[in-house]
Formats: C-alpha cells, sequence, structure tokens
C-alpha cells in the first residue's frame, strides 16, 4: 500500500481503464481502484446491435480495454472503495477508502453515473428494481430477475435495456409511463416521452416509430397521434409500450405482485374509473442518468448546473483539468453521455495528466488535440444520444469555464 | 420459496461459463453461488429478494441499484454490518444474515402525545 503512484484513478470503468491506459503508457505509475467486482463499469452491462449489425458486448469491450491498462503497466484494484480525498500540505492528494489510505500528486475521478428515480408507492417492494439493476442482472450476472416484469417509465437507456431484456429471454408485460407527480417531470407526459421516443427510434424496433419519426415531429400531429395511440399500447419486441396508461401502484405483501395501472389522457392525467392490476414478479424503474460526482463535490471542486449532461457537473477544461491542482475529471462524471465517449475522454485525460506530470514519453499538445477532436467525433456519432443537446451545452461549458 | 434461475444460454452472449461453485449460508440456510459472483445475484438465483427487514418499521427489501449505489441491498457479514450484498462477492462458508428491526428509543411523539406545555 505504500507504494508511490504518479496517478490514481478512480473508477475502472471506460473512462478511467482508457485514462489507465494512456497515463502509463506514457510512462506514469497508475493505480485504478474500483468498488464493483470486476474492471469496466457500466460498460459491462451494454450489449447492442451497432447500425451495421456487429454487436457492441460489453463484456468484451471492456476486457479489451483492461487488457490495454494492464499491459501499459497501470494496476487496477477491484472492491475498494472509495470515501473521500483531500489535498495534502506536499501538494499531494490522499484518497480515502474502505481499505486504508493512497496518495498521489495526481487523481482522476472517473466515477460514472447513477440512476435517478420515479418513486411511486410500493416501490420498496422486493422485486423493483432500477432499470439498470435488471441489466447488471441480466448480462452480467446472468440470473433471472423474474418471470413477468413490468417496466415504468420510457427513456432511451429503458428501451436499450428492454432489448436486452427480451434478447435473454425475460417476460415483459407492459411498458408503461410512470405516475404525474413532482418528481416524474416531463416523463409522465405522453406528447414530450413521444417525442424524446422519436429520437431514438432505432433502439425501440417498432414501425411505428422508425417511420413515424419524421412524420411526427411536429407538435400537431403528435398530439393527433397520441389521440389515436392505442391504450393496449403498440407492440416492440412482443412488448406493449403503452403510452396511454401510467403506473399509479406497485402492489404485493413480502414482494411484488402486481403494478396498478390506468389509463391517463392525452395529457397525461389518470382517468378515473380506468384503474386495474397488472400482474407481475418484478419492476423495473427507469429514471434518467445523472453524474455521479459527490468525491468531486468532497475534494472542493466547483460545480456547474447543465441539465443537458444530466444535472451538476464538476468545472473543467475540454482536457478534463478541473481548477483544483492535480484533479481530473472524466467520462460520465462530466456529463451523461455513451461509453465511446466516455472512452475518448478518458484518453484526452491520460494524456493531458501525463503533460502535467512531466512523464518520461509525455505526449505533445498535438496528442492532446488530437484526442479532443476525437471526443468531438465520437459523440457526432454516438448511437445513444442521452440529450439532443450535449455538444451544444459542452461548447458553451469550455468556453465560459476556462480553467 | 420460487426459483428464477439463471440464463444458462444467451443467443449473443453464448452459454454461462464454467464456474467453481462455492457454499455459504443466509440466515443459517445453505445456498450454493458461482465462485466471484455478489450475494445479492447468488440469492437471486436462489430464489431470494427479501435481503433485510427495514431497520424502523419492518418493511421488506432487497437490491435496487445491483450497482453499488443505493445502500439497500445491506447485509451482516460475519458480523460486520451495512456490506452492500450487491458488491461483495461470495466467499466460500461465508456466513450473511439479513438486516431485522431495531429499537428507535428516540421516536418523535405524536402532537397528541404531547404534554400541553411543550
Ligand atoms: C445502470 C446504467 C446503465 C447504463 N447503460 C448504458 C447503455 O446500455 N448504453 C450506453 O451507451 N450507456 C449506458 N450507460 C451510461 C454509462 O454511464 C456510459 O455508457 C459509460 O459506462 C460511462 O463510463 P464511465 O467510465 O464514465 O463510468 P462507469 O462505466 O459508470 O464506471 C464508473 C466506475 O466507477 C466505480 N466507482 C464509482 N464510485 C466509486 C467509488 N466511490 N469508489 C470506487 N469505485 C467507484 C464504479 O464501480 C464503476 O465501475 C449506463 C449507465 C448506468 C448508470
Ligand atoms: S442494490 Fe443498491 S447498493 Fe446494492
Amino acid at each position: 500500500m505504500n507504494t508511490f503512484y504518479d496517478l490514481i484513478v478512480v473508477g475502472a470503468g471506460p473512462a478511467g481503464l482508457a485514462a489507465a491506459c494512456s497515463a502509463a503508457q506514457a510512462g506514469l505509475k497508475v493505480l485504478l481502484l474500483d468498488e464493483f467486482m470486476k474492471p469496466g463499469g457500466r460498460l459491462l452491462g451494454q450489449l447492442h446491435q451497432e447500425p451495421g449489425g456487429a454487436w457492441w458486448n460489453g463484456i468484451r469491450e471492456a476486457e479489451l480495454l483492461v487488457l490495454g491498462a494492464r499491459n501499459a503497466g497501470a494496476h487496477i484494484q477491484t472492491g475498494v472503495s472509495v470515501t473521500g480525498l483531500n489535498r495534502t500540505s506536499d501538494n499531494s492528494w490522499t484518497i480515502w477508502t474502505n481499505q486504508g489510505c493512497y496518495h498521489a500528486p495526481f487523481v482522476l475521478l472517473a466515477t460514472g453515473a447513477a440512476e435517478s428515480a420515479n418513486p411511486l408507492p410500493g416501490w420498496t417492494l422486493p422485486g423493483v428494481m432500477s432499470i439498470g439493476a435488471a441489466q447488471v442482472m441480466t448480462n452480467v450476472q446472468r440470473v433471472r430477475v423474474g418471470n413477468r416484469g413490468v417496466v415504468i417509465g420510457m427513456s432511451v437507456l429503458a428501451m436499450a435495456i428492454v432489448s436486452e431484456l427480451r434478447l435473454a429471454g425475460i417476460n415483459l408485460a407492459a411498458i408503461v409511463l410512470p405516475p404525474g407527480n413532482a418528481l416524474s417531470g416531463n416523463a409522465s407526459d405522453p406528447e414530450a416521452v413521444l417525442g424524446s421516443l422519436l429520437r431514438f427510434a432505432d433502439l425501440a424496433p417498432s414501425a411505428m416509430l422508425k417511420y413515424g419519426a419524421k412524420l411526427l415531429q411536429s407538435s400537431m400531429l403528435r398530439k393527433l397521434a397520441l389521440t389515436f395511440f392505442p391504450k393496449q399500447g403498440i407492440r416492440m419486441l412482443d412488448v406493449p409500450l403503452q403510452l396511454r396508461r401510467c403506473a399509479i401502484e406497485i402492489v404485493g405483501r413480502d414482494a411484488v405482485e402486481g403494478v396498478l395501472i390506468a389509463d391517463v389522457t392525452a395529457r397525461g392525467e389518470p382517468i378515473a374509473g380506468s384503474e386495474r392490476i397488472v400482474e407481475a414478479d418484478f419492476v423495473c424503474i427507469a429514471g434518467g442518468l445523472y453524474p455521479l460526482a459527490e468525491l468531486a463535490a468532497v475534494a472542493g471542486c466547483p460545480f456547474r448546473y447543465v441539465p443537458e449532461l444530466g444535472g451538476h457537473v464538476p468545472v473543467h477544461g475540454e482536457n478534463m483539468q478541473t481548477p483544483l491542482p492535480g484533479l481530473y475529471v472524466a467520462g460520465n462524471i462530466t456529463g451523461v453521455e455513451s461509453a465511446k465517449v466516455a472512452i475518448a475522454q478518458g484518453t484526452v485525460a491520460g494524456l493531458s495528466i501525463a503533460i502535467n506530470a512531466a512523464a518520461k514519453k509525455a505526449p505533445g499538445e498535438a496528442e492532446v488535440k488530437d484526442a479532443m477532436a476525437q471526443v468531438k467525433r465520437t459523440r457526432s456519432e454516438a448511437l445513444i444520444q442521452f440529450h439532443p443537446d450535449i455538444a451544444r451545452s459542452r461548447a458553451k461549458l469550455y468556453q465560459t469555464e476556462i480553467v | 420459496m420460487m426459483s428464477y434461475g439463471r440464463i444458462e444460454h444467451h443467443p449473443v452472449l453464448g452459454p454461462l461459463p464454467p464456474a467453481e461453485t462455492c457454499s455459504f449460508s443466509y440466515d443459517g440456510r445453505l445456498y450454493k453461488a458461482r465462485e466471484g459472483e455478489s450475494i445479492a445475484a447468488a440469492l437471486l438465483a436462489g430464489g431470494v429478494r427479501t435481503l433485510r427487514l427495514h431497520e424502523e418499521n419492518g418493511s421488506p427489501r432487497g437490491i435496487y441499484c445491483n450497482i453499488g449505489h443505493c445502500m439497500e441491498c445491506r447485509v451482516t457479514i460475519g458480523g460486520i454490518t451495512g456490506v452492500r450484498a450487491c458488491l461483495t462477492p461470495v466467499k466460500e462458508g461465508m456466513d450473511v444474515r439479513s438486516g431485522t428491526v431495531l429499537p428507535t428509543p428516540f421516536r418523535q411523539m405524536a402532537e397528541d402525545e404531547r404534554s400541553p406545555s411543550l
């Protein structure tokens, strides 16, 4: 534990692994810490088909990144939770973990994102889980989450994971809207949800969404489509996508037994008398994702609120440096995007840390510029766009925040 | 108890890779696990969803996020409380205990229980 490291990376997801690889290749001694059992982060659970037809298999992609980081000389330690960090008088950082302290002059926080929930009555019953939990249980742990589920919430993540659950043979009774309440916001408004569903029509393989995408760009036509939207929903991968139904309550005594649902008006208000129970033994709640940035706050990093990026993000420059000396951020902690963007950002962070640390084989500024251009290219080609205005909000963040 | 079991065959990920098995106990009952998998995964595969009772009101709780963020899955292992079952790999012979209702001596009084002078 007393080994000296130049850089400690918190989080062995795609961003942390890519950063560890490029920093170690430049000659830095790198330690990567992660609290999960396996390195790979949220990449491990991902499984989808690229537009060309090839499968993006997160487990395999993670293995390649781990191999790259290890071959470059980085040390990876799993099962270690980082609980805090502070700057010490000798221009170094102390990292506090559940297994003792570590020290290094440079720290990269690559802790990723977390799921926000849309709570509703009954959501603490065993068998209710976040949609991401079902993804990991299915693709990583290979354990069946149940026999018949209901998904509450329709987001890009939900649609991607519904396809994955179906692929694994998990049955879903319905996908319904969350109940309208102070927390659900647009997520329970059928028109807003339909608008966002159209943005990821490719992930929701349904003829109506695919061919409707162009047609339904106007709000007036969307309203019309909703008026005629069948109550029983349209089928997507054999699961009814019910834009005109919402969950009211999850019912069960010791575990989930069903979901009380109701028809809603085109504006999302439940229609009295339309309530009924859908039987299910598990429920997936699909909220949104937000940057998991507590450690940056503990370190004293300033934040900005950028809704397009998922919420509060630590202030940082395009080179991933924060205003605090030696502290960097990369991946979803800087804003919610897909894993390929996280990898590209990790490379930028690793290279700029190597320059700042005057590493033996430090890259030139041109190499960092190339890596930054690669982030933008990857972003524009990303299959899953978590928000339509990511590129614009990033440009604004990097111009206004001069680090 | 109903067992949901494992996804043995997957059209893209292929067959479940072979793994050593080990056994552990949960509230004194024996369960099997695949070497290296989380306590939460092993228990779910064995049909167990309830990992604890809420400390105050006794309502049953299981995993929620499955990746260490929510703390809903906390169990006691070898006397250490508050261990996340979704992040902790099973080890042979592990003694896992669920959480139960705890005494809550500082419960706030209801309005009508208060003395009029307060
Ligand atoms: C549940 C979930 C499902 C997702 N599914 C998809 C999907 O299907 N497709 C898609 O494109 N994107 C998905 N995403 C977005 C995903 O965040 C990115 O694709 C990508 O994985 C982000 O990479 P990252 O390296 O920034 O973070 P992550 O991949 O999240 O990795 C962060 C790592 O940091 C570790 N960590 C966090 N805090 C600590 C701490 N305090 N101490 C130690 N270790 C810590 C975590 O264990 C994790 O391994 C999902 C996100 C979530 C939360
Ligand atoms: S299920 Fe959320 S921390 Fe374990």
